[in-house]
């Protein structure tokens, strides 16, 4: 029973691994889909949104996918050290462009 | 106030101690104490070469003039460094699994080590960066025109071209001194990326200082800052937004196709792993880059005089609040950004100049090429050392053409849309197996072309090189043509006008060339190697090992790597092949290592082209190609092979053993017959001995004594003789040379004559069949009674039975004839019955002392006479069986 317990383990390690992965490569998108919101703003010497707001939502957004990916990356390292990494999955390209 | 002599007394200080930091890392790194040179701070810290002088001093200019604009800079390499793992990644891994020298480069060795297109790329790489470095120049000629403003002992000189001209001269000479001390740029430049992780440090600290100095200092906190900032110019957001998210492309894309971020990120990179810090810590830096550029910029338009340049602004408001200190600050960031760019762009520059220009034009008038005596190592040296002065004097002229008066921003954003026109086919190669060579070049022409039209000429301002005409018209009044309104589309931004036109036509003329060209064997196998890096990072066969003589290849490879390393090198493989000495065989893998080592002195194309200047040229052929499609079935074929051989091992090693093992029992025979002689020998020759010394010393012996004495000696003479007629006859026979005297004769007549030969005195009772016996032969008569007389006497002699008796049966069947003796007596045990017919085999205390030869003969003369005789078991006594072959039988009986 030990043995089946230990395999289950590591599958486990491996699958959650994956899934960091995945939030990482989705990481970016949604950090450049929070930086075009700004496009969506008022815009005008009068009544465009203010600077100081414009500036507490651009380092805001910037300041979380620092700590975002910090926080990814080294979760993936202590992964990495407990067990190897999955590498069957990374030879894909971004989607839309055309595969091998 | 500051003056102007201190000032330049800093700044050389600095380059000292900038210079003494690089010296030290190296020689750290040369005892191998790169562990903390080689940490992913520093390479974070060394990524940061992005912010130049543009972001120092252009982004609070930027902002002074197009407010959050300037941020779209760094938000697009922050995004992807955030996204490692789309692409960043890979471009590493591929850079270091087949060291790759430049962005030059690694398009060449994508697609099939062509040279033309990494000409192409470099040209392009040197044009687009040149207006960068114009930009550096600029600024710190404009900061140093800042400090001597203030400082009245000294008139600085009208003309700020002679102090570019000095700056460009410095910055020229600190490059060769630090870039070019080590040719195989896949070494490392520990020391450069030393220095560069060091002024990152300055840039960063002067650049918070004066944002804190101006938040805090002057503006009296966050919250009035803001205040002041939504009350400014700028306090609200105008932002075209085909700009905004134009821009956000743009320099993402130009992170990834700078030769110098090329540089630091991939040739430099000491440790994959080290990513996983700099794609936080990078972000991060930049952020905090961008962080105090806003409040600098409000506050220095509300302080500083209209007209001032906000490209100074960095620099001018701590002058203005009497703040020299953290001015000084300031300017060594400044410069920091502009040398640390110049010092990484320059030595990237040179080395993809030196190594796809320079080396292949050199290796063609050199006609002979590699095989020229001399170090072709100073060639490359020089040529990179050339082309740092090269890139710099280029620099200093498109500052002297353009005037030196634009916005820095405005220049960079030239620089970047130039060298953004890489992207496509940067990105077709990573992950489009489908990329050729011919679609690279097209794309990058089309894009280059539009870039040069619609930006870079425009760029020097109207009439300095495209007329004014040109630019409101178009040329020859063709409207739809004119540089910033292609198609008569007007109204778009220029630069982003620009860019969408050329990486447009970039991309599509890339992809449609591509789909419709067909790549070269060469190009499918660099393109599957690149596009599935991560599933094998090994290269493919590409040379026909064999021709190539290695001792050319070891004279042509110590001229490049040098001699120590070069030897090295080729001991290691040597050593791998279970090879003595220095040179290996040429093997396919061993061409392949030394082709990666070299390139990453002189670049894949120039590497691959001198490898096969020796080998006489790599072939693809269709073979390899599936060879490497299916390493599996390779593997297989492979391994049966070595089955094969090994069996044919087994069975070899079986048969040898055979041969030792009949060659030992030939030894022990040998030795046991020569003991055997010795003794039989010894025995007569003992009485014969004895007997005559007494008839010699012995006085008064009776007649009758003497004869009995003198007959033992007779008897015992006469038996060493027959011994000795015996051995003779046996070696005769054993070595084939007796001579057979064939002739007829009847079966009985021999048995006859050998009955009576052996039973003259009767003493066996014998018993014949004589109506059998009448059989007429053909076969050495005397011979075949030889073998008779001895089975007989044999007979006579052994049969212990009271009253003895022989039986001769002779028996023809199927044309071969049986002679069987049996006699009545016991018989021969059975595990004598093997060894009887051995020499000197003899059974029981002789009666009549034979040597113990006669079965031998009798088996040897059987033997020519090619028949057998045997020993015939369970027949009630002892029986022999002689077998005559039908070719003894008379035919006409």
């Amino acid at each position: 029973m030990a043995e089946t317990k230990g395999t289950v383990f590591l599958e486990r390690r491996s699958y959650r691994q994956r899934r960091l992965a995945d939030l990482a490569r989705a990481l970016p998108v949604v950090g450049l889909l929070l930086m075009l919101i700004p496009l969506l703003w008022t815009q005008g010497a009068e009544d465009g949104t203010r600077t100081s707001r414009a500036i507490y939502w651009i380092f805001g957004v910037w300041a979380v996918l620092v700590c975002a990916s910090g926080l990814l990356a080294r979760g993936a390292e202590r992964d990495e050290a407990a067990g190897p990494q999955p590498t069957r999955r990374e030879s894909g390209g971004p989607p839309g462009r055309p595969g091998p | 106030m500051a003056s102007l002599n201190l000032l330049i007394g800093v700044c050389l200080v600095y380059v000292a101690v900038l210079f003494a930091v690089a010296f030290a890392a190296e020689r750290l790194a040369v005892r191998g104490n790169s562990h903390w040179l080689g940490s992913p701070l520093i390479y974070t810290l060394s990524l940061s070469i992005y912010c130049t002088a543009w972001t120092f001093y252009g982004a609070v200019g930027y902002a002074a003039r197009s407010g959050l604009e300037y941020l779209t800079i760094y938000i697009g390499p922050s995004l992807v460094m955030v996204g490692w793992l789309w692409g960043v990644r890979k471009m590493v891994r591929i850079g270091r699994s087949q060291r790759i020298t430049s962005i030059a480069d690694l398009l060449s060795s994508r697609y099939g080590k062509s040279n033309l297109l990494a000409i192409f790329v470099t040209v392009l790489a040197v044009i687009g960066t040149t207006p960068y470095i114009a930009l550096q120049l600029q600024s710190v000629t404009l900061s140093f025109a800042a400090f001597a403003a203030t400082d009245p002992s000294v008139a600085m000189p009208d003309d700020s071209n002679l102090t570019a001209l000095w700056v460009a001269a410095g910055l020229a000479f600190f490059t060769v001194l630090f870039g070019t001390r080590n040719l195989d740029a896949n070494e490392r430049h520990h020391g450069v990326v030393t220095a560069i992780a060091l002024e990152a440090v300055v840039k960063l600290v002067a650049l918070l200082a004066v944002g804190i100095f101006v938040v805090w200092g002057v503006g009296g906190g966050v919250a009035e800052t803001m205040a002041r900032i939504d009350a400014s110019s700028l306090g609200h957001w105008e932002m075209a937004s085909g700009r905004w998210s134009g821009l956000i492309f743009l320099s993402a894309a130009a992170f990834l196709c700078l030769p110098r971020m090329f540089q630091v990120l991939v040739v430099e990179n000491d440790d994959e792993s080290h990513l996983r810090t700099a794609v936080w810590a990078f972000p991060g830096y930049l952020m905090l880059m961008s962080l105090f550029v806003m409040p600098i910029a409000v506050t220095g338009l509300a302080m500083l005089p209209e007209g001032s340049n906000p490209d100074l602004f960095v620099l001018t408001v701590p002058l203005a609040e009497g703040r020299t200190g953290l001015a000084m600050l300031s300017f060594l960031g400044g410069f920091s950004s502009a040398t640390s760019m110049v010092i990484v762009a320059s030595i990237a520059l040179s080395t993809m100049v030196s190594n796809h220009v320079v080396m292949p034009i050199w290796l063609r008038i050199n006609g002979t090429g590699a095989m020229v005596s001399g170090d072709v190592r100073h060639v490359v040296m020089l040529a990179r050392r050339l082309s740092i002065v090269g890139v710099l004097l280029l620099g200093y002229l498109y500052y002297r053409v353009s005037g030196g008066g634009t916005a820095l921003a405005a220049i960079g954003l030239i620089s970047f849309s130039g060298v953004a026109q890489i992207l496509p086919a940067l990105l077709g190669g990573l992950f489009w197996r489908g990329a050729t060579r011919l679609g690279a070049l097209c794309g990058l022409a089309v894009g280059f072309a539009l870039w040069l039209w619609c930006l870079f000429l425009p760029s020097f301002g109207a009439d300095v090189i495209v007329p004014a005409r040109v630019l409101a018209e178009g040329p020859f009044g063709l409207a739809g043509l004119r540089p910033q309104a292609l198609f008569g589309i007007e109204g778009i931004d220029p630069l982003v006008h620009g860019v969408l036109w050329s990486m447009l036509f970039n991309a599509c003329t890339f992809f449609a060339v591509s789909t419709f060209t067909f790549p070269s064997p060469m190009e499918r196998l660099q393109g599957a190697q690149f596009v599935n890096v991560f599933a094998h990072s090994n290269t493919p066969r590409g040379w026909q090992g064999g021709v190539a003589q290695s001792e050319d290849l070891m004279i042509m490879s110590q001229r490049i790597l040098g001699a120590g390393q070069a030897q090295a090198l080729f001991r290691n493989a040597a050593q791998q092949q279970g090879l003595p000495g220095y040179l290996p065989e040429p093997t396919a893998e061993f061409l392949q290592l030394l082709e990666r080592e070299m390139s990453g002195s002189v670049g894949a194309a120039t590497a691959h082209a001198m490898v096969s200047q020796i080998v006489g040229g790599a072939s693809v052929s269709v073979e390899d190609l599936m060879a490497v499609a299916d390493e599996t079935a390779q593997m297989m074929e492979y391994s049966s092979q070595l089955e094969a051989k090994s069996d044919e091992l087994i069975r070899t090693a079986r048969q040898l053993r055979a041969a030792n093992e009949k060659l030992t029992q030939l030894s022990v025979q040998k030795d046991a017959f020569l003991s055997q002689i010795s003794h039989e020998l010894r025995t007569p020759m003992t009485s014969i001995r004895a007997f005559s010394e007494i008839l010699r010393d012995t006085d008064g012996l009776t007649v009758e004594e003497r004869g009995r004495y003198s007959s033992i000696i007779h008897d015992e003479a006469i038996r060493l003789t027959r011994l000795l007629d015996d051995l003779l006859d046996l070696s005769v026979l054993e070595n084939g040379q007796v001579s057979l005297n064939i002739r007829q004769g009847r079966l009985d007549e021999v048995l006859d004559r050998a009955v009576a030969a052996v039973l003259q005195g009767g003493g066996i009772a014998l018993r014949r069949d004589r109506a059998a016996e009448a059989i007429l032969l053909e076969t050495d008569i005397d011979r075949l009674s030889q073998v008779f007389i001895n089975l007989i006497a044999n007979a006579r002699k052994y049969c212990d039975a009271a009253q003895p008796s022989l039986t001769i049966a002779v028996r023809q069947r199927d044309r071969v004839v049986t002679v069987d003796f049996i006699d009545n007596g016991s018989g021969i045990a059975s595990d004598a019955q093997e060894v009887i017919f051995e020499k000197f085999s003899r059974i029981g205390e002789g009666k009549a002392g034979g040597a113990g030869l006669g079965l031998a003969i009798c088996r040897e003369i059987m033997t020519r006479l090619y028949g057998t005789v045997a020993y015939l078991p369970g027949q009630g006594g002892a029986a022999f069986r002689v077998t005559l072959p039908a070719r003894a039988l008379m035919a006409a009986q």
